[in-house]
């Protein structure tokens, strides 16, 4: 064997035990997670993770598409990794579990917004509203949440998002005005309402809940949680 | 052809360049083999660093305001990040760095590159593939995988391209006369290898069926590493073990060390990438096998620059001369710098403060901009008279390129690392519960930001220029190489 030959088996193998180290085992040990199901003699009461289907898929899809997860994580870190479960960002860290049926997961990487893992969770919906911000909605509901997509400024004081007024269309009001109209200020006769992506968006956002107990890890206690 | 008498050095033959060891006669021819297709990657690649300038512009503007062109769905952040990243990444990195290798192992193997064609096919494919990818991000298409945006479909395209250039290049290797194996072919083929595959494997685990849920974010963030730190850190690498020992005539410092460096780190780096994860929902074993695997990488850290230093030494005052050795040189002092900075943000303790922050950019930053792009540059400022036959034209056209490019480029890496540790330091204080203001403490360093882009473009379009009057062949006639300053002149340092 002359030099060459080592250095291409060397290669070569690098590359092999890369591959094996962070791909495959990885595979062989996650690939098979199921739901956790929980039943109760005998019947199935309580199956976590669900699949996404209809609104949900199609939200996620719009997430994917305007490109959210370049500043918005879907993970929550454990107390010893950071202070995102203080923060109110959940319950509990997530776990691979959690994302089975996410292809790709929106994990993120970085986080110039909040991070959304439990943005559709009880916890979130109820609060409080921005004491300095235009508008003060009691909860963070899909009304909420559509406001915010297209004025985010007006819901939360000084924020950083861009808005996406492109999702959202001005149209001249024919007889009644409809029913997801934005409470928003607009000319005399027109209103401002969400195309189907902004409702699908929304719909996807309010699916998000990851607060779900899983048997592989600990909740963190109420007190901790609320802190 | 002239060109060939321009390296100020070639009268001796330095052990460890012993490319040197054959006539000035062969090389040229040589060099005339590979005129084309290295002249068309490089110019296609510089074209791709405009784009990439024009849309690192427009991020950073819109990060520190952010109405700007939101409107446009298709130049809205969300779309014009992934498109930044992948522009410079596979536009820039892979085409530039490709053009590179081609010379060097034509060079280094003493053979002549033949059926050029394949080459400028490659190219080709790949560009149209790429070009098809950044549409498609910019429309709103992804995998939503970040790193991986390019759908697959144009993906496969690329690597179509990508597979014409590579196996054609891996043949010159295996065709060489030159059979002594350079530190440089050594570098050069492990990126030839590996960037397929991981590639591949990555868009393959998005498209199985089998693979579901957060495997496919290991992946991705595994074949982003393998992209940085190996695929473009190789080709730099092999490009300033070329350079630096060519341009101060004197062998490398150490073969020894330098098979030290470069097996430490073709072994580990492979499975450094999951400290992109850290903290994430993955097992914690995979991270902290990564995390062990990058401080090991302290090995290769050490190594390769005390070779280059030392191979420097004594002649330091090279980069008050020799456009060459200065971007070049800049380029391995940062492949030091960024390399002793992804150890530190690898461990624990520090990952926890600056994850999901900026901090992470500023790493990117500083692998493919200050190092693996000055060392490009480098090589750039040393291939291309050689090709065309004529010098440089002006060397302060070169010397407003470096310093738009070192100034704006150590601007950018500073904003975005120090940016990540404060917000990284109010993120992790919970009882700063407002999220808005988390953002407001690196403001200003936004809008340094700006002025690190503002002065990247002013550099890359004076590069850019240069380089369109070397294709013209407007420049100095060919015989000695345009210096900031001439040899033999007291030297300030």
């Amino acid at each position: 064997m002359n030099r060459s030959n080592y250095l291409l088996t060397g290669i070569v193998g690098s590359f092999a035990l890369s591959l094996f180290a962070l791909v495959l085992v990885p595979q062989a040990q996650l690939g098979g997670l199921q739901p956790q199901f929980q039943d109760d003699e005998g019947k199935v009461v309580d199956i976590y993770p669900i699949e996404n289907r209809g609104i949900v898929a199609g939200g996620r899809a719009v997430y994917i598409s305007e490109g959210c997860v370049y500043c918005h994580s879907q993970q929550v870190r454990d107390e010893q990794n950071g202070t995102d479960i203080d923060r109110g960002w959940g319950t509990r860290r997530t776990v691979a579990r959690d994302y089975i049926f996410d292809s790709p997961p929106l994990l993120g990487s970085s986080r110039i917004g909040p991070d959304l893992a439990n943005v559709g969770s009880a916890k979130w919906r109820n609060e409080p509203a921005d004491e300095n911000a235009e508008y003060k909605p009691a909860k963070r509901d899909a009304a909420w949440q559509l406001l915010h997509l297209y004025a985010p400024n007006t819901i939360i004081h000084n924020s950083k998002m861009p808005a996406y007024r492109y999702l959202f269309e001005k149209r001249k009001i024919s007889g009644q005005r409809s029913d997801d109209a934005l409470n928003v200020a607009v000319e005399d006769g027109y209103e401002i309402v969400p195309k189907p992506e902004a409702k699908e968006l929304v719909g996807y956002l309010l699916s998000l809940d990851k607060s779900h107990p899983l048997k592989e890890v600990k909740t963190a206690t109420p007190e901790v949680a609320a802190k | 052809m002239t060109a060939v008498a321009t390296a100020p050095t070639s009268t001796t033959a330095p052990a460890s360049t012993a490319e040197t060891s054959y006539p000035a006669i062969e090389r040229a021819a040589i060099d005339a083999s590979a005129r084309g297709p290295v002249l068309f990657f490089f110019g296609n690649g510089i074209l791709w660093l405009m784009l990439a300038t024009v849309l690192g512009i427009i991020a950073s503007i819109q990060l520190y305001s952010p109405g700007f062109l939101a409107d446009v769905p298709f130049l809205s952040y969300g779309r014009i990040w992934p498109a930044f990243t992948n522009t410079i990444c596979f536009g820039w990195g892979s085409l530039a760095g490709l053009g590179v290798t081609i010379w060097l192992l034509a060079r280094l193997g003493r053979v002549k590159v033949k059926f050029p064609g394949v080459l400028f096919t490659g190219a080709v494919f790949w560009q149209v593939g790429l070009t098809y990818g950044i549409l498609n991000i910019l429309g709103g298409k992804t995998t939503g995988l970040e790193g991986l945006e390019i759908p697959t479909g144009s993906a496969v395209l690329m690597l179509l391209g990508y597979l014409l250039v590579a196996v054609w290049a891996l043949l010159l290797f295996s065709f060489r006369s030159q059979t002594t194996p350079f530190i440089s072919v050594w570098y050069l083929v492990a990126a030839l290898f590996w960037f397929p595959w991981s590639f591949a494997m990555a868009h393959a685990a998005h498209v199985l069926p089998n693979v579901s849920g957060v495997v496919q974010n290991l992946v991705a963030a595994w074949a982003t590493q393998n992209f940085l730190n190996i695929w473009l850190t190789s080709i730099a690498l092999a490009a300033a073990y070329y350079l630096i020992p060519k341009v101060v005539n004197r062998p490398v410092h150490s073969y020894n060390l330098a098979a030290i460096g470069f097996w430490s780190f073709i072994i580990f780096t492979g499975l450094t990438g999951a400290v992109r994860l850290s903290g994430g929902p993955i097992p914690a074993w995979i991270v902290t096998l990564s995390i062990a695997s990058s401080i090991i990488l302290l090995v290769q850290i050490v190594t390769v620059t005390a070779n280059l230093v030392l191979t420097m030494k004594g002649q330091f005052h090279m980069v008050y001369h020799s456009p060459t050795i200065r971007f070049t040189f800049f380029g391995a002092i940062a492949f030091t710098v960024s390399s002793v900075i992804g150890l530190l943000a690898s461990l624990r303790s520090v990952d926890r403060i600056v994850h999901f922050t900026q901090f992470q950019n500023g790493e990117m930053q500083l692998v493919v901009y200050s190092f693996f792009s000055m060392v490009i540059f480098g090589a750039i400022y040393y291939i291309l008279p050689r090709l065309v036959g004529c010098e440089w034209l002006s060397s302060s056209m070169i010397s407003l390129h470096f310093w738009g490019a070192a100034y704006g480029g150590t601007l950018l890496v500073v904003t975005l690392l120090v940016g990540g540790l404060m917000t990284g330091a109010v993120l992790n204080d919970s009882d700063n519960s407002v999220f808005a203001t988390v953002m407001d403490t690196s403001e200003l360093l936004n809008v340094g930001r700006i002025a690190a882009w503002l002065l990247l473009g002013v550099g890359h379009l004076v590069f850019g220029l240069h380089f369109l009057l070397m294709l013209l062949r407007i420049g100095q006639p060919g015989g000695e190489p345009t210096l900031f300053a001439p040899i033999g002149e007291e030297a300030k340092h």
